[in-house]
């Protein structure tokens, strides 16, 4: 059996009615997993959207992705960002923490050793934003948890190639 | 060009006389009402009159598959729309330009449940090549235009428009006679192969010991210049050739060199020669389960080359060594520029040998079946309508199942477009709008629907579309009293234990027919089969022939689900040394 790869998957896509339903109905209908999938307008004045899917598959399921969604008709090109080319890859994240005494100052410790930010805070709690790799996140919230985590919003992960070249 | 200002109906049926359509498959209702009051006013567009919604995409298919052009359906909102899914569906799997447009609730209605709504883009989404809803009059002539292009192009499929009934009457001005776009700002189509990758493959084709061409319905959607592309470089390289379901006619059916149907109920020697061939030269075809078999033991020892217009469908389902994406008889007359100019020299002994081979598997007759005096069997029928056939323009269709299986090893397509079948979807109920469809196309032609007597039933409404259009369609049932393909799995592979497979209360289809106006002949014996081929040949009404064959009869040659291509059984007395083993129980 091939090895599962993790793969990085940028479309650049028409921002119109059903684009989005697309592209999902193609990974739940073709049994394709999809671990994260980010999506805003990145050209409002062409209407192009961004998606950033993160999936996993055999090399031989990834290349059908690939394929697959370069056959759609609102999509203008795709860009596997884990194979081919060096790329960077960030995901944010909010981070409801809730205590008090030391654990709120334990929060407040690791938080600053992980470059989070407090962006609301309570007597009695934090609203983190901390942003990094997929793994920093995965991280930061496994040591929350311990200390009073409430909720939890992530991004996904949004990724760009390294270098001067465009898409 | 002049602009005018045209309602959106107009605008509708502008682009369609435009873009040369001349025949809409269509069902009138709330929605589309505008469209039918400017068709009314009209005289450019034919419009036939379906009897469910169902049946009027297999027509636009049937016309299409036989013609090479657009098929275009027009239905309501609502039933309408989910009624055209699963032709739809079909269209999307045997890759067949179709547009259907279908009616909509005014815009300001979409989304509170109204009568007849449907979510009729989302529902038809993976059903599609693409869908679009206009909620703007404005947009309507580019999106008809747009959308033409879409099915056309490429890899071809089915594609919705989805109206709103306010914007079939709102008015904008339009264009007329403006050619279709020849380009798309998303969708680029990859016509031409890349010249290195061919130059590599008649390399490797010139080269082997062992080849095979394995071709498909990629063949016949490059229009009939493929075909003849097809058959040249074939004829040039005097390999040998295997066709998929899809693909029969691609290649001269009487040509020495053509082995065959290959898949599961493809001959001997087509899946013989799979499993062993050397070189692969697919051309158009997709490594579709059917074909393949057991995918872990497809064609070991091969070098596998695949031209196909759709870069999903290549390392799909198998890895192949050489790919080539573009468009086959573009591909193909440049392979035989290269190989005109590189003049290979051929390894003639191995390919002797390899010959001799292939002529020891043929020589298993692998089709051959013993016709008894006193019961029809399936294979005779077909024996007997293909020679009675065969100095006619005919045309085939078929329903799904044993008969379809059986009409594809037994009649003979020497010309692309003459065979229309539901492959990858298997549709029962295809065969006879079908048969319609291509009727209206070729009015001149014999059209032949080869049915089963389950199928037919399936879109057996459509009796009166025949009769009110006048088409002299005949449906050939081979008769067994059983869904006979269930039939045989549940003997093969359940026990005999027929559930539900029993095709109980049959219309006596001699009365049926006759009550439509229409010709109704019945058979049971095998000296009367050539009579009753001869009297539905030679009358200019729809006809119906049903011919009560052999109940018990099966299929062969037939590769058992979860087999190989070397472990095919022949007929009734391999199938008990061969039980399907457990792996092969949960494939379809």
């Amino acid at each position: 059996m091939d090895p599962i790869e993790r793969h990085t998957i940028a479309v650049l896509v028409d921002n119109e009615a059903g684009v989005l339903a697309r592209v999902i109905g193609l990974f739940s209908g073709r049994g394709y997993n999809i671990e994260s999938l980010t999506v805003a307008e990145v050209d409002p004045e062409s209407a192009i959207s961004r998606i950033t899917v993160v999936t996993s598959g055999t090399p031989m399921i990834i290349e059908q992705i690939k394929a697959q969604l370069d056959r759609l008709v609102p999509v203008h090109r795709i860009s596997d960002l884990t194979d081919g080319c060096a790329s960077v890859e960030r995901e944010l994240a909010l981070v409801k923490v809730r205590g008090t005494g030391n654990k709120r100052v334990e929060a407040l410790r690791i938080a600053d050793i992980f470059r989070a930010r407090a962006i609301d805070s309570t007597n009695n709690s934090f609203v983190f934003e901390i942003s990094g790799s997929t793994e920093k996140l995965d991280a930061f919230i496994n040591l929350m948890r311990s200390l009073g985590l409430v909720e939890i919003s992530r991004t996904g992960a949004v990724a760009i190639a390294r270098g001067a070249k465009g898409i | 060009m002049a602009k005018r200002k045209l309602s959106g109906s107009d605008i509708v049926i502008q682009s369609l006389v435009d873009a040369g359509v001349d025949t809409v498959f269509g069902y009138p209702g709330g929605a589309v009402l505008p469209i039918y009051d400017a068709l009314f006013k009209q005289n450019r567009l034919k419009h036939v009159l379906v009897r469910q919604e169902g049946g009027a995409v297999h027509m636009a298919e049937g016309y299409a598959r036989s013609t090479g052009k657009l098929g275009v359906v027009l239905v309501t909102s609502g039933p309408g729309a989910t009624n055209a899914v699963t032709g739809l569906t079909d269209a999307l799997m045997d890759s067949i330009p179709v547009l259907c447009l279908t009616g909509q609730v005014p815009t300001h209605l979409i989304g509170n449940d109204a009568f007849q709504e449907a979510d009729t883009t989302g529902i038809t989404r993976p059903c599609t090549k693409h869908n679009y809803l206009v909620k703007d009059v404005k947009d309507l002539g580019q999106v008809m235009k747009e959308a033409m292009y879409v099915a056309r192009s490429g890899r071809p499929g089915p594609v919705v428009i989805d109206l709103p009934k306010d914007v079939l009457i709102n008015e904008t001005t339009y264009e007329a006679g403006k050619k279709q776009p020849a380009k798309h700002k998303t969708y680029r189509p990859q016509i031409k192969g890349d010249s290195s990758k061919i130059r590599e493959a008649v390399e490797l084709i010139a080269k082997a010991k062992r080849p095979l061409f394995y071709c498909g319905g990629g063949v016949v959607n490059a229009g009939p210049r493929g075909s003849k592309l097809l058959t040249e470089f074939v004829r040039m390289t005097g390999y040998p050739i295997t066709l998929t379901l899809m693909g029969l006619g691609a290649f001269p059916a009487t040509d020495k060199k053509f082995l065959g149907m290959v898949g599961m109920h493809g001959t001997y020697e087509s899946n013989l020669a799979m499993h062993d061939c050397d070189v692969m030269i697919n051309i158009g075809a997709r490594f579709d389960d059917r074909v393949t078999g057991l995918i872990s033991e497809f064609s070991p020892g091969s070098k596998k080359i695949h031209v196909d217009i759709d870069p999903s469908s290549i390392n799909k389902n198998v890895a192949v060594d050489i790919p080539i994406v573009g468009d086959c008889a573009a591909v193909l007359a440049e392979m035989i520029k290269v190989w005109k100019t590189t003049k290979p020299r051929k390894d003639t002994k191995a390919l002797n040998s390899w010959w001799g081979q292939i002529e020891k598997w043929r020589s298993r007759n692998c089709l051959a079946y013993k016709q008894s005096k006193e019961i029809i069997k399936p294979q005779y029928a077909l024996e007997r309508l293909q020679a009675l056939t065969k100095d006619r323009d005919t045309y085939i269709t078929t329903e799904v199942g044993q008969h379809q299986m059986w009409a594809a090893q037994y009649m003979k397509f020497n010309q692309p477009n003459r065979w229309m079948t539901s492959g990858g979807l298997g549709t029962m109920g295809y065969g006879f709008p079908a048969a319609i469809g291509v009727q209206l196309a070729h009015p001149k032609a014999t059209v032949i629907d080869v049915a089963g007597e389950a199928s037919f039933q399936m879109n057996i409404q459509e009796m009166s579309t025949a009769i009110q259009y006048r088409l002299p369609v005949k449906v050939f049932i081979l008769n067994n009293e059983y869904m006979g393909m269930v039939r045989q799995w549940q003997e093969l592979l359940y026990g005999g234990r027929y559930s539900e497979s029993y095709t109980a209360s049959l219309p006596d289809f001699v009365k049926l027919a006759e009550s439509y106006g229409a010709v109704g002949l019945r058979t049971t014996k095998p000296s009367e089969v050539d009579d009753v081929i001869k009297e539905m040949l030679n009358n200019d009404q729809f006809t119906i022939a049903d011919i009560a064959i052999d109940k018990g009869e099966n299929c062969f040659p037939m590769i058992p689900s979860g087999a190989p291509h070397n472990e095919m059984l022949l007929g009734p007395e391999d199938e008990a040394e061969k039980p399907v083993s457990e792996e092969g129980m949960v494939l379809v």
